[in-house]
């Protein structure tokens, strides 16, 4: 089965990750549904526990079987990755989608050189020499702009600095030239300025090879200069979806405008409060049964406790999960016309 | 957007030299460790006498002399003295150096080997596999070792085999432990997850990740097993379960010459002051190779 290039290289529907490990089982992801389109770059933003994490991992399928369900749909490439097993799970992580890890130092092992862990994950994917693994690896270098590449292929991860460790991690996931890019808060760990020329390379990288990007994040910042839509999640869901600007412009669930809200923008006066969300997240053990943000929501009525609020289409591309968006939106009209 | 918009920023060429290997940077922090590469300096004395000791002794180590027993240190022909039976000391320490590190090297790499399989495959496994085990283990951990080595020895019979073979036994358990628990360790640490997202096979990981960083904190704990071993092998002489006489090994030496404290106590102590400069060398040397090894996180 061969995908056509319209067909979406990421479709995830009705996706629930429940963990059994503890007590209670905990329902970290509870319905998520994503489409992400060749050369597109889609963030997941939410505080954390909102399951964007899990949501990205289970895309490769790294929660461990033993304590994990895992329900719905995921499709990558034309491939239902929730039915893979062994050996063809193996080949598809790394293969077709590879991940970024927030931080580079941990997530590179300590007692190899960087070229060494790259030659290796070329070696397991692809039947090349290991010379030729190696110019690959070389070429990887160059091309998200390590300087000196063959003296850095040879250096251990402690001896690199932190932008370059991530710049590093990038080659080790484009080692094997997948189609899909996932990254969890691949910024992060950085400083500042490191921070938007990792942005910037992932754009470049992403525009370069056709790559669809879902990355996670808690920056807005972040997400507004790389992706092109947000879905921003709450306890387990999408609550909302849309492109990046009308997302930011014209936000249409509460926690959204709240979370746009609660970051220290240039409009904000000096000496003016920060605005808070206040209140804590659910617990995903128990969720309530209506809208898991009604507790915390302005704007909330007593039909939002009810029932669990659909996914209500605003404009093409633009989803909330509100049955307030109405209120939402003249509250967001209201901070714009203020600002 | 502007950061990168224009031409690339211009890469300064810099000459670097090349990044030195592991070995060659472990090698370059213990060079500095005087105290180690003393210690260091000490063994390969060592192992350079129980290779090639029994080439150059002074004297033969198997002659006695009824008329020369327990002769003094500095007594002209016995520098060091002579033992119970007239032999000369200073022959006997040195050729006893053989057999000596032999049991003191022998059982603890043959543990080392199998400890850390064991170790590596319950870390690795986890659940039932790791609990059926680590509690095995934990029956041999509860018994102190000096006793499951006399009592292992005992049973098997006296002889070098059966106390290397016993030494083994005791010394398994400790080292799975140790390689347990790195292993533990490693596996929940994030380059496993991330070599698990670029494709790799448990196999892999355990081959690769697995070996490549629990193995370096193995070998320096069982070094530092290698002074304990060294004296627990003593100690199987001492009580006639180890080495037989005439052979020289020192503690089997400390054990015939205890009748002697009282009269020669210089020349009794000679022995344990070996086995004392060997394991004090081991330790040190093991802890400098621990810090050496300690690779920046």
């Amino acid at each position: 089965m061969s995908p056509t290039p319209d067909d979406p290289l990421v479709l995830v529907r009705d996706l629930r990750v429940t963990f059994t490990g503890g007590r209670a089982p905990v329902q970290a992801v509870s319905g998520v549904d994503l489409t992400v389109h060749r050369g597109e770059a889609v963030a997941l933003i939410g505080e954390s526990g909102s399951g964007k994490s899990v949501t990205l991992r289970a895309l490769l399928r790294l929660h461990s079987p033993k304590r994990t369900v895992m329900e719905g749909t995921i499709r990558v490439v034309g491939q239902d990755v929730l039915a893979l097993g062994g050996r063809a799970l193996a080949d598809y992580r790394g293969k077709v989608a590879s991940m970024i890890f927030q931080e580079p130092l941990l997530a590179l092992d300590p007692v190899y050189t960087v070229g060494k862990q790259i030659v290796e994950s070329i070696l397991r994917h692809e039947n090349v020499s290991a010379t030729d693994a190696r110019k690959r690896a070389l070429q990887l270098f160059e091309r998200v702009r390590i300087p000196s590449p063959e003296r850095r292929l040879d250096a251990y991860p402690h001896e690199m600095s932190g932008g370059m460790r991530q710049r590093a991690m990038i080659a080790l996931a484009l080692a094997c030239n997948p189609q899909v890019l996932l990254a969890d808060e691949p910024t992060t760990a950085l400083d500042a300025t490191v921070q938007i020329q990792i942005l910037l390379l992932l754009r470049e990288l992403q525009r370069e090879l056709g790559l669809a990007i879902v990355f996670v994040t808690h920056d807005i910042g972040a997400a507004i200069e790389v992706a092109d839509r947000i879905a921003v999640m709450y306890a387990g869901r999408i609550v909302e979806e849309g492109p990046a600007r009308t997302l930011i412009r014209a936000p249409r669930h509460p926690y959204t405008l709240a979370l746009l809200q609660s970051r220290a923008h240039g409009a904000l006066a000096k000496g003016s409060r920060l605005q808070t969300i206040g209140g804590s997240p659910p617990d995903l053990a128990h969720l309530p049964q209506g809208c898991a943000f009604a507790e915390r929501c302005r704007f909330a009525a007593d039909a939002c406790l009810a029932t669990q609020p659909p996914a209500l289409e605003l404009a093409p591309g633009h989803q909330a999960r509100c049955l307030r968006t109405e209120a939402t939106a003249a509250a967001a009209n209201a901070v714009t016309a203020m600002a | 957007m502007a950061i990168l918009a224009g031409a690339p920023p211009a890469i300064v060429p810099v000459v670097f030299e090349r990044s030195p290997g592991y070995w060659a940077t472990v090698w370059r922090k213990l060079r500095r460790d005087k105290v180690a590469m003393a210690a260091g300096f000490v063994v390969l004395l060592l192992v350079l006498l129980a290779v090639f000791g029994s080439y150059i002794t002074p004297a033969d180590p198997f002659k006695a002399s009824m008329l020369s027993r327990l002769k003094p240190i500095g007594t002209a022909g016995y520098p060091l003295g002579s033992d119970e039976l007239g032999r000369d000391m200073l022959s006997r320490l040195m050729m006893g150096a053989r057999l000596s590190l032999f049991m003191g090297i022998t059982p603890v790499l043959a543990a080392f080997f199998l400890g850390s399989a064991i170790g590596i495959l319950a870390g690795y496994a986890g659940g039932a596999v790791n609990t059926a085990i680590m509690r095995t283990i934990d029956v041999f951990y509860a018994f102190p070792s000096v006793l499951l080595a006399i009592a292992l020895s005992g049973a098997l019979g006296a002889g070098i085999t059966n106390s290397l073979i016993s030494l083994t036994v005791v010394f398994i358990p400790l080292i799975a432990r140790v390689a347990e628990s790195a292993t533990v360790q490693v596996r929940g640490r994030e380059f496993v997850e991330a070599a698990r997202a670029s494709g790799a096979s448990a196999f892999t990981i355990v081959r690769v990740h697995v070996l490549g960083n629990v193995l370096g904190p193995i070998f320096v704990y069982s070094t530092s097993l290698i002074a304990v071993s060294m004296i627990l092998a003593s100690g199987l002489s001492f009580l006639g379960l180890g080495v037989k006489p005439p052979q020289p090994e020192w503690g089997l030496m400390l054990n015939t010459l205890r009748t002697a404290i009282y009269t020669q106590p210089w020349i009794a102590a000679l022995p344990g002051v070996m086995i004392f400069i060997t394991s004090i060398s081991f330790n040190v040397l093991s802890d400098g190779l621990r810090s050496a090894m300690d690779v920046k996180q």
